[in-house]
């Protein structure tokens, strides 16, 4: 047999296969009880508008809390890391390492229910806003390690250049390290914005107030109160509205910053 | 009123060498780079080091403005030991300007920018001051209407005339050159070294670490060739250069000449 031939032949297999997997799902699956549970347009309809003008909308507000939240952390943790001083570099160790090998949710759960009990103080928001704490703790470990990565990308000669000048270290940090740091994360900083945006959902464990519900707990109680899937159909489209465009962005700008180079 | 680019030096006793290293010694691990340095630079001198690589000769010229912490002996810089902990050594650094061999130009900045950042951070100009010191600086280096432009946008030759002007705009007391024109095409050198030879004839101290042996030749009061971590000969550069003594500055000289 030649050997263009053989290849085409391992094609089209390949394809048979494909299609008898794709033909089995489709004539196994029940259609009608799919649609009826998952696809129902009643009730994606009772969902509205308050899916997007409350859920989505504090889905938004939480994740660009937590973000920046986790960058002012993240950041401060970063130059710790970096720091001379020893006991600095020892405590930024340890907080990245305890809070990135912990489950999120936990964290939240741990900050939800501990910091009112430690410091006899509620944050703001009630316990959406202390689950929030804990996100962005979390979020500030795999920020810190980010930061510190760009800085360490940062050319060795750039801060002796700035210093050579006369300018001190923390000007140096400020107007050389940083704006050239975070030109290089902006990719892995947007790919840390999109789990964030996900990770808003672990807030439930916190337990929410009606009005401060995000996507996955505002679709879970429409699921449970509907007898009906459908909601989470909905919230994982909107999900999908809101993280699409950004994915998208990170992919543009990695194109950018190639071509920079 | 323009500024005076060197107010202080009529006031400062010129028996005060501009640099002046004793016994330095600098150790990288086991590593004994510089095996007990002297070495000076007076005012208004054009001293060159050479050597081939490895001997120290960058080592010794990054010691002065201590990017390099010396191992031990000690740095003068007009009379401040900068060794010292108590010494200002941002201060003393703004008046030691210092071109590399990379330009090591801030690339998110323009043009203008890149000379007008330290001016305003260290030496605490206002805008105004500090972008007309640029402007004059940049006009000297010849590249007046690149103000705007980002560095990556200029050749190699001109980002280094950048980096030139850059260290000029503090209005240094002296400059280091750490292998100007190492990093350049060859037809990019001249217009670098140009503007090197302009700044001596007006009187700049300068050390200028180089393989350009006839910008030596011409433009040294004196040329210092280094080997080993130690200075092994030096002198008036048609001295070391035409009629040299020792057996190394010969060998060194047969590959380079």
């Amino acid at each position: 047999m030649k050997r263009s031939t053989r290849r085409r032949l391992i094609q089209g297999v390949l394809y048979a296969v494909f299609a008898a997997v794709v033909l089995f799902i489709i004539l196994a699956a029940d259609w009608g009880r799919i649609q009826s549970s998952f696809l129902d347009p009643e009730v994606a309809a009772a969902a509205f508008p308050e899916i997007v003008t409350i859920a989505a909308k504090n889905t938004i507000v939480y994740t660009a809390i937590a973000f920046v939240g986790g960058m002012l952390l993240g950041l401060l943790l970063a130059l710790m890391k970096l720091s001379p001083v020893l006991p600095y570099r020892w405590l930024a160790t340890a907080y990245i390492e305890l809070f990135r090998g912990l489950p999120a949710l936990l964290v939240i759960f741990g900050f939800a229910y501990a910091v009112p009990i430690a410091f006899g103080w509620r944050p703001p928001g009630g316990n959406a806003g202390a689950g929030l704490i804990g996100l962005i703790v979390v979020s500030a470990a795999y920020i810190a390690e980010t930061i510190r990565a760009g800085i360490e990308a940062v050319p060795k000669g750039q801060v002796e250049a700035a210093r050579s000048l006369g300018m001190n270290s923390a000007w140096t940090m400020l107007t050389v390290v940083l704006p050239q740091a975070f030109r290089i994360i902006t990719p892995p900083l947007t790919n840390e914005l999109v789990i964030l945006i996900k990770d808003t959902s672990l807030l439930f464990i916190a337990g929410m107030a009606i009005g401060d519900r995000e996507l996955t707990t505002f679709a879970r109680d429409a699921l449970t109160s509907q007898a009906n899937s459908t909601p989470l159909v909905v919230a994982a489209l909107l999900y999908l509205v809101i993280t699409l465009p950004l994915t998208q962005l990170v992919a543009k700008l990695e194109r950018h910053n190639k071509r920079g180079r | 009123m323009i500024p005076v680019a060197h107010a202080a030096s009529g006031a400062r006793s010129t028996t005060v060498p501009a640099i002046e290293v004793r016994e330095l010694c600098k150790n990288f691990g086991s590593n004994e780079v510089l095996k007990g340095i002297d070495f000076h630079v007076d005012q208004g001198e054009v001293v060159c080091v050479i050597g081939p690589s490895g001997s120290g000769k960058s080592t010794l010229l990054r010691c002065v403005n201590r990017l390099e912490e010396p191992t031990s002996g000690t740095v003068m810089v007009e009379g401040v030991d900068i060794t010292d902990s108590e010494t200002d050594l941002d201060g003393v650094r703004t008046r030691i300007g210092m071109v590399f061999q990379q330009f090591n130009l801030f690339p998110h900045l323009t043009v203008l920018k890149n000379l007008t950042l330290a001016q305003q951070r260290a030496k605490k100009r206002g805008k105004a001051e500090a972008t007309e010191v640029a402007r004059r600086n940049l006009a000297k280096v010849g590249l007046a209407e690149k103000a705007d432009a980002f560095p990556a946008q200029l050749s190699g030759g001109q980002q280094q005339r950048v980096a030139i002007a850059r260290a000029l705009s503090m209005d240094p007391d002296m400059m280091l050159f750490d292998e100007p024109t190492s990093a350049l095409d060859p037809e990019l050198v001249g217009d670098v070294l140009e503007v090197m030879k302009q700044l001596a004839r007006e009187g700049m101290t300068m050390m200028v670490v180089t393989h350009e042996m006839g910008f030596a030749r011409e433009v040294g009061d004196r040329v210092v060739f280094m080997d080993g971590g130690v200075v092994v000969e030096q002198g008036k550069p048609e001295d070391v250069l035409g009629n040299p003594q020792h057996e190394r500055t010969k060998l060194f000289l047969s590959k380079v000449l």
